[in-house]
């Protein structure tokens, strides 16, 4: 019975998707006030449905409803409670609804967006209500998760083990709501090529109605993707967290193209500038959300996380994001030379870096995607196969992000306008001389020596020292009494720590990924209880192997201790090999020893002999020194994007006195 | 349901060492001289499992990346340059076995391109800026009370101009 509710709820919430739509133009157009209050109550109403739908769809996962098809292909009954709900998006048809409620319920949230004037905020509900036809006609016709079994069958499929995981059961969650959040910026954006003015008022005032939207989804998508990167670290036992595989990278693309909307949205709205190319890139972030969804769900990629592959859809997704970016580019196209923004600016000024880091994030966005569509369109084009993998990244998007990570620290410290580039050196000076510093102690402490290992380390080191030389000039600090520092950071907006934190989150990640690749030690061979294996400055002792029995599949579980060389600081730590008998799989699950900043990551392979024939377990071990940095950094970063969406300045409407 | 979990188990657990249909996969058994290892291990990276998604030899359990492992192995410690070893899994495997694409007359646009776009988004933006500080004008008096008002004012007001914009 709530199977058919939850069936009915996503026709229904089409159609109030529709009534959504209509309403919205037909009261633009009349420039009606009831009827655009109609339009944002359907959108109400519309994502109520949706979430009723996706209510539903979790009961039916929840109670192991296996004459819903969706759940006898995705689900078990000896799963656990966590898993059996995350499933409810673990396959195509349920993450595209979760997909529709971000869609809707963003959607609901804009019509309470405060102070938008009538024809913008009409025509971005209209957009939103568009978007939202789209996916959830493409739920509904193509993709319904609803769809029922006869005869029921007794068990179920069970959800692929490798998705069954703390991490990426929370992954979908925040992915989504940063991928479909940025749906809302390009609702904006096309609301302001049709409304907008060549008047030099109206771009500051969106640049401010943008940019939390736009912060918001990049924070969720630095949460996601850090999750997700942290899932394949632990979870796929290759001891890396990031391998330019397709799917990564179609979630950066919309990462990065978010990050330089943010920056690109500040110049906006301080001084009305780059109103176009805020635009685009508002219009280009949800293109590429779009586009990763396509190559994630259609099967042109070959990733290790592709799921959910199926060509006909594919091809579906691929006309959805024709038609919006499609005409979305052409609006763009036709009305953006008519909208100039005002706004002039010296290059040496904060417009001037923000404009630079845009340039870079840019170019590194396109280095993600020619590097991901290359071995496609080259396919297609003459058949060649190629690969493009880890070290065509290392050659072109690592020194563009390099380079884009040098003019950080001085664009918070410039001046708007014009700023003083000599001054912002004097500031600076300090925390240059001691990022070189460190850069050489870096490369001196790490052995082997290298050139560029130590180069990475002191720009991660120049990222956090000039963030903290940035708050340290904000606080006038040790120049006035510490009263007074005291009370400038009282009343330092929270826009300008979050700023700072996600800098100094960027130079942790740095630090992290620079060391981490440079200097991690591998070893693996086969060993049998009692003997040892060494990594580095540590050594793991295989102590025992036994067969444990989990709610869902039955594991190899080796006991290993992790000591230092000498034999100090002894750490017990389990590695497992899970044989999941319903798919026939088997999953690593990973040993981590946390050692300070590093792993020692330990991965109990298969079964084999010894030299001397007696029976032995295939034990590979990293040390990656670190390798904490790697997630702690996003996560300071995500926190900074949190800090900047609380800062009042960008609560729309609160303070203000209610309009007469 | 719990028996045949246990049976499946035994089976599973059984059948490893043996792996019952397919040979077993070639032991990796790293080379005496580090330094040849070490290029060895460097190469692995580099080399796709042409079987696997997107993983590298180095990663990849499959039983061809431990064979690949294995052929890498044994031409450095015959003496083989990095680049004759990756030359002899080209002309086996075609391009697609390296991560790094080679340079050449299809994939100049994958090299240069992150480039090319380097400088046309700095030059188009570039132009663009000094166009503006060429011709834009300082917000009038006018302008820059209408921008103090919507920022200020922050309600649902009537839109000002009636018509859409076609200033």
């Amino acid at each position: 019975m709530t199977v058919e509710l939850g069936a009915f709820a996503l026709i229904l919430a089409l159609a109030l998707a529709t009534l959504q739509t209509g309403m919205a133009v037909a009261g633009r157009l009349r420039r009606s006030p009831v009827l655009a209050g109609a339009a944002e109550g359907a959108a109400w109403a519309c994502a109520a449905a949706v979430a009723l739908a996706f209510a539903a769809l979790i009961q039916a996962f929840a109670a192991s409803d296996f004459s819903v098809a969706n759940v006898a292909a995705n689900s078990h009954t000896d799963k656990p409670m966590l898993y059996k709900v995350a499933a409810a998006w673990g396959s195509h048809e349920g993450s595209l609804v979760l997909w529709c409620l971000v869609l809707t319920g963003f959607g609901a949230l804009l019509t309470r967006a405060r102070g938008l004037p009538f024809g913008l905020k009409t025509s971005a509900v209209a957009t939103q209500g568009l978007l939202g036809v789209m996916f959830l006609a493409f739920a509904v016709f193509t993709s319904n998760p609803f769809e029922r079994l006869d005869p029921a069958p007794f068990q179920g499929n069970s959800l692929n083990p490798l998705l069954q995981d703390p991490a990426l059961a929370f992954h979908p969650p925040f992915l989504y709501a940063g991928y479909v959040g940025l749906s809302v910026c390009f609702s904006l954006a096309v609301a302001a090529l049709i409304e907008g003015r060549a008047n030099s008022s109206f771009w500051p005032a969106w640049g401010r109605w943008v940019r939390p939207w736009a912060l918001a989804s990049w924070a969720f998508l630095t949460v996601g993707i850090t999750l997700g990167a942290f899932w394949a670290y632990y979870e796929l036992g290759w001891g890396g967290w990031w391998f330019w595989d397709p799917v990564e990278n179609a979630s950066f693309m919309p990462w990065l193209a978010g990050a330089a909307l943010l920056h690109s949205a500040v110049v906006t709205e301080r001084r009305g500038a780059l109103a176009g190319w805020t635009t685009f890139l508002a219009l280009l972030a949800f293109t590429f959300s779009m586009l990763g969804a396509f190559l994630v769900r259609s099967g042109v990629l070959t990733s290790v996380h592709a799921f959910a592959v199926d060509p006909e859809r594919g091809l579906m997704l691929l006309a959805i994001l024709g038609a919006t970016s499609g005409a979305a580019f052409a609006l763009f196209a036709w009305r953006a030379p008519q909208l100039k923004g005002g706004g002039m600016f010296a290059p040496v000024s904060r417009e001037g870096a923000l404009v630079l880091n845009n340039v870079f994030l840019t170019a590194a966005c396109a280095t993600v995607l020619l590097g991901t569509l290359y071995p496609l369109i080259l396919e297609a084009a003459n058949g060649a196969t190629i690969s493009v993998g880890p070290p065509y990244f290392a050659l072109t998007f690592v020194p563009l992000m390099a380079a884009a990570c040098l003019i950080v620290p001085a664009g918070p410290l410039l001046a708007w306008k014009r700023g003083d580039l000599k001054g912002v050196g004097q500031r600076l000076a300090l925390a240059a001389g001691l990022a070189i510093l460190i850069a050489l102690a870096g490369w001196m402490a790490f052995d082997p020596r290298k050139a560029l290992s130590g180069a990475g380390i002191g720009l991660g080191a120049w990222l956090i020292l000039g963030a903290l030389a940035e708050v340290a000039e904000r606080l006038r600090l040790f120049r006035v009494p510490l009263a007074e520092c005291l009370r400038r950071a009282r009343g330092l907006p929270l826009g300008a720590w979050g700023t700072t934190l996600a800098h100094a989150g960027l130079g942790v990640f740095v630090l992290g990924a620079v060391v981490e690749t440079g200097y991690r030690v591998e070893a693996a061979r086969p060993i049998a209880p009692g003997q040892t294996i060494e990594a580095g400055k540590w050594a793991v002792r295989l102590d025992s192997v036994g067969v444990v029995e989990g709610p869902n599949y039955l594991a190899e579980q080796g006991k290993l201790t992790v000591t230092l060389r000498d034999g100090g600081s002894p750490k017990t730590v389990t590695a497992e090999r899970r044989f999941f008998p319903t798919g026939g799989q088997t999953t690593t699950e990973v040993g981590l020893d946390f050692r300070g900043l590093d792993d020692v990551y330990v991965v109990l392979g298969e079964r084999g002999q010894t030299a001397e024939g007696a029976p032995a377990w295939n034990v590979r071990v990293w040390w990656n020194p670190w390798a904490r940095l790697i997630f702690l950094g996003p996560a300071i970063m995500a926190l900074g994007g949190l800090l900047s969406l609380l800062d009042r300045r960008l609560r729309l409407g609160v303070n203000r006195k209610p309009a007469a | 349901m719990k028996r045949l979990l246990l049976i499946a188990a035994a089976l599973f657990l059984a059948a490893t060492p043996v792996a019952a249909q397919e040979p077993p996969p070639t032991p990796d058994r790293p080379l005496a001289d580090a330094a040849q290892e070490a290029r060895a291990q460097a190469l692995f990276d580099d080399i796709r499992c042409v079987v696997c998604q997107h993983e590298a030899i180095a990663d990849s359990p499959a039983g061809l990346a431990a064979d690949v492992r294995a052929l890498v192995r044994e031409q450095i410690a015959a003496g083989r340059s990095d680049q004759q070893v990756r030359d002899d899994l080209v002309r086996r495997y075609g391009d697609f076995v390296l991560f790094t694409p080679p340079l050449r007359g299809g994939t100049w646009l994958l090299w240069f391109g992150p480039l090319a776009v380097l400088l046309a988004a700095g030059g188009g933006l570039w132009l663009s800026a000094r166009r503006r500080s060429v011709v834009a004008e300082p917000l009038s008096a006018a302008e820059e009370a209408d921008l103090a008002q919507i920022l200020a004012d922050q309600a649902v007001r009537p839109d000002p101009d009636a018509k859409p914009s076609d200033d």
